[in-house]
């Protein structure tokens, strides 16, 4: 399933051990109690008490995946892949029960009956109209096994025609459906909350065209970020955005979400790089904003409603996107600092004495690499082991590779000679890169592995960032352990607590202060993740109402039945009762 | 005692490789290059028999293109102590670099020379046995464990060969040729990367060290390995018997 890391970044030439291990989750059966939530009008209004559910927790075996990687070649170069792939590539699957607030079906939905599958049938083909329980239960459950859905039914069209098919056909039928790309979404949006059938883009994975001179790429929704990426590397261009996920996430879930990533800090969100769209609406209506201009203004410019809409006013079927082309000199450090305001000054120097090379700028605590190291394996700490608060990656891309070189060791070297920087390494080759990104991108991994984890992912002002972590120390003391982490070039923060299991005390000391508190400071309660379901109710603490009702308006013309993705990214208040 | 490190510059491990279209070797025009992985174990290894008292300094060396000094600097950088580059100019081939090799040993007198088992490029897999060959000093290649003995003045070095360890010992001075497993190499930190500046590389030519640089190979072609074909999946046993036995002829 997740195959995070399919390709490069993986360490050094050592041979990771372990097969995979399992291990169950001592998941209680209590019932969580009532989560403390709340929202405020505007900023800074007081929050009042939001309508508070019961949650049903469930009990479930752990499920592991994982895939072999065979390689039988025989030259030297095959051989140091080969020890670094022999073992079995271990994804471990953890359990919680859902935290979500417990949500009403909406009694207004249809549920399936055996005409509806042989209508299915009809249009797709038996073999696309999925009813396996072993499929059902895969898309059933997010990355994080924290929402859990029960739906029993996914569908794999192939084309838009189908797409458009399918979501007529369901309207008519008031049947709630769930676009789903990777399922790497972290927010719980794409999976069911209830019974939504899933709709399932990865049959629409094909490149439609590439054009060498403007590096416009035209292709289905449901290519993986990773195909695209590779694809692109034989062109000679690169995809103007990177994650973690790109093994699985798909490029229509990256669009659906508006997935920020470790280079926007050079390449702009995807609101700047994506040129058109094609949508089918929730009546099946098929939107040709598949445009492949750069400069465009007729009218009001709809694609952007669908960018980062997760998939609640319309299905992504094709993008046109602008890819940048692939420059050869590449370079990768990893740095230590003492505080976080030499991080800070360290991004306002880096901004200024690397100006155009630099391609990213990621943080991490030290908490934050502790979990890497001791969670993940084949993994090594690159600096010596002094204690650091902070690390700091930086990449520069450009196309001098002498240049680029001395520019960036010019700059390390004072960096370090003024202390912003205590420790650092250079990567001296594309391993040595990969190795330090993994630190960083190994994050989430290890945080799943470590135990239950709440997440938070915050836009806030770069100086004011960590202040949040320091304070969430405070108050949660011993019983968890808060790392931070994230795109600092970007001012996005990753507010991540882990403790040993979910529960409901610990929540209520995290929720709903972590909302106020960015709230308080103007920050943003989701940078780059969506609102999805875990945040559907949250969005007073970033938009004032007006704003929310102009979405809901807008919400309602495009999908007057509610099919697309219910339940998720705007309040259920609003959603189903105004 | 000093050691000697020999370091190439190659297409870096994780570059996906093409080959020219007229078929006349790799693509190396804008394409990233580094230090040969198995060269790296064998830097790594000096520099720690020398951190554990047992070696008094570490030269790396380098035969090829003016680039090398890039991949000197690294090796710098990771804490040789110096470094000598030999500047050529088109192919150069095995023989050619172990007598330019023995040329620099009878220059440095190094106790100890190592040497990657191979290069990542051309997977020769010749350049430790042919100089061991030219010095008429013993070699223990594939080492995969290295032990230095100061007083009795031999090294025993743990060799991967099938199905088992070859322990050997041998008298110095000698030649090792480094596996994969032999050990980690360290990275390049800042303040390494900072001394290595005002680290010394010292310039040759073929000429100065008397070796004339002539090969009796010619290159003929380099190609690409066949693309392999997508898998298909059947859809019934009987097509998966018939697939074997008409497409594949296995059974
Ligand atoms: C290890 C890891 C690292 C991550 N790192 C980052 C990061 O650095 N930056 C970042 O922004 N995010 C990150 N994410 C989360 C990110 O949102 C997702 O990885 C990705 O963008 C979602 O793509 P997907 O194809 O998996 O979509 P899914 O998870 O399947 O879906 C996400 C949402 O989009 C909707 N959707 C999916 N496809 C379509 C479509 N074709 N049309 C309409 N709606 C659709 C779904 O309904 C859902 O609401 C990370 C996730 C993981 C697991």
């Amino acid at each position: 399933m997740e195959k995070l890391r399919a390709t490069g970044r993986f360490l050094r030439y050592s041979p990771r051990k372990s097969l995979f291990d399992r291990r169950l989750n001592p998941n209680s059966e209590n019932s969580i109690p009532n989560s403390a939530s709340g929202y405020g009008h505007g900023f800074g209004e007081q929050c009042r008490d939001f309508q508070l559910y019961n949650d049903h927790n469930r009990k479930r075996n752990v499920q592991t995946c994982f895939g072999f990687y065979g390689h039988q070649g025989k030259t030297a170069r095959d051989c140091i892949e080969k020890g670094l792939l022999e073992d079995t590539r271990r994804i471990q699957h953890r359990c919680f029960g859902s935290l979500a607030e417990k949500v009403q079906r909406d009694p207004s939905f249809s549920t399936l009956s055996s005409d509806d599958i042989s209508y299915f049938k009809g249009i797709l083909g038996e073999k696309n109209v999925v009813q396996d329980e072993e499929r059902l239960a895969i898309a059933n459950t997010d990355w994080m096994h924290k929402y859990k859905g029960s739906s029993k039914l996914l569908l794999q069209p192939q084309t838009t025609e189908e797409v458009s098919q399918i979501l007529k056909y369901c309207n008519s039928r008031s049947l709630a459906v769930v676009p789903q790309g990777g399922n790497t979404g972290l927010v719980g949006g794409s999976v069911p909350v209830f019974d939504e059938v899933v709709i399932n883009m990865s049959l629409m994975n094909n490149v439609i065209s590439f054009d060498k001179v403007s590096g416009i790429l035209v292709c289905e929704a449901g290519c993986i970020l990773e195909n695209l990426i590779t694809f692109l590397d034989n062109q000679g261009f690169i995809m103007p955005l990177d994650l973690g996920a790109k093994g699985s996430c798909q490029i229509g879930g990256n669009i659906s979400t508006n997935a920020g990533g470790l280079r926007l800090v050079r390449y702009g969100s995807l609101h700047g790089t994506v040129l058109g769209l094609e949508v089918v609406l929730a009546n099946g209506d098929i939107l040709d904003m598949l445009g492949t201009l750069r400069k465009d203004n007729t009218g009001y410019d709809l694609k952007h409603l669908f960018i980062g809409s997760e998939g609640s006013l319309g299905i992504v079927t094709k993008v046109s996107i602008l890819t940048p082309p692939k420059l050869f000199s590449v370079n990768v450090a990893f740095l230590a600092c003492q505080d976080y305001f030499s991080c800070q000054k360290l991004l306002v120097e880096a901004k200024g004495k690397l100006g155009e090379i630099l391609s990213a700028f990621e943080f991490l605590d030290s908490k934050a690499l502790d979990l890497v190291l001791n969670h993940l394996d084949g993994v090594r700490n690159p600096l010596p082991p002094t204690i650091h608060n902070f690390y700091v990656l930086i990449e520069t891309t450009g196309s001098d590779e002498t240049y680029d070189r001395q520019k960036l060791e010019a700059f390390l070297l004072h960096a370090m000679e003024g202390g912003l920087i205590s420790d650092g390494v250079l990567a001296q080759d594309m391993n040595q890169a990969s190795a330090f990104w993994y630190l960083r991108e190994g994050v989430p991994e290890a945080l799943m592995k470590a135990g239950a984890v709440y997440k938070y992912d915050l836009s806030l002002p770069v100086e004011k960032m960590y202040d949040l972590v320091d304070e969430m120390r405070t108050r949660l003391g011993d019983s968890a352990n808060v790392v931070g982490y994230g795109h600092l070039g970007d001012g996005n923060l990753h507010l991540n607590i882990s403790t040993p299991q979910y529960d409901d005390r610990t929540l209520a000391q995290i929720e709903p202060f972590v909302y106020e508190w960015t709230s308080a400071h103007r920050g943003s309660i989701s940078a780059e993740h969506g609102l999805g379901l875990m945040k559907a109710n949250k969005i007073f603490y970033s938009k004032p109402t007006a704003t929310v009702k102009l979405m809901t308006s807008i919400k309602k013309m495009l999908d007057p039945k509610g099919i697309l993705n219910p339940y998720k990214v705007l309040p259920h208040s609003i959603d189903s009762h105004s | 005692m000093k050691i000697m490190v020999a370091i190439k510059r190659v297409v870096d491990y994780a570059v996906k490789i093409r080959v020219k279209s007229d078929k006349s070797g790799v693509e190396t025009q804008n394409v990233k290059m580094s230090m040969n992985p198995f060269c790296e174990i064998a830097l790594e290894e000096a520099l720690r028999i020398k951190e554990s008292g047992l070696a008094s300094e570490v030269v790396a060396v380098s035969m090829g293109l003016k680039q090398c000094v890039d991949t000197l600097r690294t090796g710098l950088a990771m804490g040789a102590d110096r470094a000598i580059h030999v500047e050529t100019s088109g192919p150069l081939y095995p023989l050619s670099v172990a007598k330019l090799l023995r040329a620099l040993v009878d220059l440095e007198k190094p106790g100890l020379l190592i040497l990657g088992k191979q290069a990542i490029d051309d997977d020769c897999n010749q350049t430790g046995q042919m100089v061991a060959g030219l010095l008429n000093w013993p070699q223990g290649t594939f080492a995969s464990k290295v032990v230095l003995d100061k007083e009795k003045q031999v090294v025993t070095v743990d060799r991967e060969v099938d199905g088992g360890l070859e322990t050997l010992c041998l008298d110095l001075p000698a030649v090792i040729t480094t596996d994969l497993r032999l050990n980690q190499p360290r990275y390049a930190t800042l303040p390494n990367i900072m001394k290595a500046k005002s680290k010394v590389i010292k310039k040759f030519t073929p000429q100065d060290l008397n070796v004339e640089i002539k090969s009796d190979i010619e290159e003929v072609q380099v190609t690409e390995p066949p693309k392999r074909k997508a898998g298909v999946i059947v859809s019934s046993v009987d097509e998966l018997i018939d697939k074997l036995r008409n497409e594949a002829h296995v059974i």
